[in-house]
């Protein structure tokens, strides 16, 4: 009973939430909905007992990259779009078949509840996640042994989009210069060594 | 779940938030004092006896203050953002074990529950603490606010990494992540010892996240004023300040449960529950006390030399202490 109150209150919160995400025009208080969001579909995680979905749910997108948008608005200082429309043209040649899209998946999936939980669930009912220690325990058991491959692919993907970054993000002329002074050391002004050679190699960019 | 063990759940949920709620007092007079002290002074004597009332007048100071919300500020998240600061801080004490099973009546442990996710559940928490510098120093629309905000996110999101580290090489020699387990896997050795390296690691880290000095550049009051909270005023200042103290303490009984064996230590027979009480507490005021003491010692870091500490040296040193924790533990199993 109380678990099924908490069920409807955490989708409707969290639908109204989604809602007020695109329609809110300040961008600060759209990312703060986004928040709403993520904690309520945290907890509808933790209402059907996986705790550690719903702790990594809210590590992850709440924690880290809900963060970084509002530290990019904040730093972009943008403030409110007054003037821009709630639609624009374009969009609804793609929205609305998309919207249909997905409402035809949402419907699909809400008829199939049960066989596809069966299916996606496999082995592990209530009682072995239990016996296993954990949904943690559960988790480490399917992804170390069944699906080690796939794991640690999407773990190279990762790390090769992270070194794509820092590539973009390298000034080009960095990797000719020789080592960036410390700007620790550089507070009192150049020392004696670096100002030799340093400042005909290290001139004016 | 009956009724007698409802009620039990509600009662040591009131314990946890008294606490909660009384930590501040008793630190900020403790700290006020133990600086005083370190500094050759007498710190606060003049509210009550030896000054003990000195942070209940201060508070119902706050109290009666008025409540001022600039006029250039976004009303919504500037009254959000001190909430924001105080809810993770609450709620992550729920999975804080203070002592062992008892038996008062019936078998109980003296902590609110054992999720067992529990460490996982309070580095989600931690995680939270960003939006409450980040919103108020936004909201505020202040120059002061916006820089300390800046650097309070900045800090928090590149410590919170080095925190995790440490975190993941106690989970991988106490094989949980429920904090309960991972005391109880301390029984003959406290992870202090084969995990020193780890242990210093989330020390700074800890100290870094809670902006306390020699980290404390998102509120460094000779630069910008007060950082992200310096246009709070009266009660929601307040709940700042409850924030921060409660977060070191919170930080503390981490460190406690963590690494130094949690409510593990002599005991006498019969009287487990009370001395496992009296060590975890014992060793939590401990590291307050080693709070007050850096402090008092160190001056700040500059910002560059913040960033640079993480990125360079702690975060390597995490993931090697990782990696040679689980290949020991590895060999050991």
């Amino acid at each position: 009973m109380i678990e099924d109150i908490t069920f409807v209150y955490m989708a409707v919160i969290a639908v109204l939430a989604a809602l007020a995400t695109v329609l809110v025009r300040s961008p600060v208080r759209s990312a703060l909905s986004l928040v709403v969001v993520v904690f309520h579909v945290a907890g509808l995680f933790a209402v059907m007992d996986a705790m550690f979905l719903a702790v990594i749910q809210v590590m992850v997108y709440a924690g880290a990259i809900i963060v970084l948008f509002l530290f990019t608005i904040m730093l972009l200082d943008l403030r409110h779009e007054a003037g821009e429309p709630y639609l624009h043209k374009n969009q609804l040649w793609l929205g609305i078949p998309l919207a249909i899209l997905l409402l035809v998946e949402a419907g699909w999936i809400a008829l199939n509840t049960e066989p596809l939980a069966e299916a996606a669930r496999g082995a592990y009912d209530a009682a072995a996640i239990a016996e296993l220690g954990g949904t943690g325990q559960a988790l480490a058991e399917v992804l170390f042994n069944e699906y080690l491959l796939p794991f640690e692919i999407a773990g190279v993907l990762l790390l090769a989009s992270s070194v794509g970054a820092l590539l973009l993000a390298r000034r080009p002329d960095e990797d000719k210069l020789p080592d960036a002074p410390d700007p620790v050391d550089d507070v009192t002004g150049p020392d004696d060594e670096r100002a030799e050679g340093g400042a005909a190699i290290w001139p004016t960019r | 779940m009956d009724l007698v063990s409802t009620l039990a759940l509600l009662a040591k949920g009131l314990v946890v938030l008294l606490i909660f709620l009384a930590a501040p007092l008793i630190f900020v007079l403790a700290e006020r004092k133990i600086l005083g002290r370190i500094q050759s002074r007498r710190g606060p004597n003049r509210v009550g006896p030896l000054g003990l009332f000195q942070t209940v007048a201060d508070g119902i100071k706050l109290g009666t203050k008025e409540d001022i919300i600039p006029p250039a500020a976004d009303r919504v998240v500037f009254w959000v953002a001190p909430l924001f600061m105080v809810i993770p801080a609450i709620a992550a004490w729920s999975v804080i074990p203070f002592g062992p099973m008892v038996e008062i009546g019936r078998e109980t442990g003296l902590w609110i529950t054992n999720l067992n996710v529990g460490i996982l559940f309070v580095l989600a928490l931690g995680s939270l603490n960003t939006y409450g510098p980040v919103m108020s120093g936004w909201s505020s629309n202040s120059k002061y606010a916006h820089f300390g905000a800046l650097r309070s996110g900045a800090q928090i999101i590149s410590y919170e990494l080095t925190l995790g580290l440490a975190v993941l090489a106690v989970v991988v020699y106490a094989g949980s992540f429920s904090l309960i387990d991972i005391v109880e896997s301390q029984r003959h050795m406290w992870l202090v010892a084969p995990q020193f390296l780890g242990f210093l690691i989330f020390i700074v880290s800890g100290v870094a996240e809670t902006n306390r000095a020699p980290f404390d550049l998102p509120e460094a009051e000779t630069e910008i004023v007060a950082g992200y909270f310096v246009e709070y005023t009266g009660i929601r200042f307040a709940m700042f300040f409850i924030a921060e103290y409660a977060n070191m303490f919170l930080m503390s009984m981490l460190v406690t449960v963590l690494y130094l064996g949690g409510w593990n230590g002599f005991t006498i027979p019969g009287l487990e529950g009370v001395s496992g009480v009296v060590w975890t507490m014992a060793k939590a005021l401990t590291l307050m006390f080693g709070y007050f003491w850096l402090r008092a010692t160190l001056p700040r870091l500059r910002y560059d030399q913040l960033m640079s500490f993480c990125w360079k040296i702690l975060l390597p040193l995490g993931v090697l202490n990782l990696l040679v924790a689980s290949v020991l533990r590895m060999v050991w199993s």
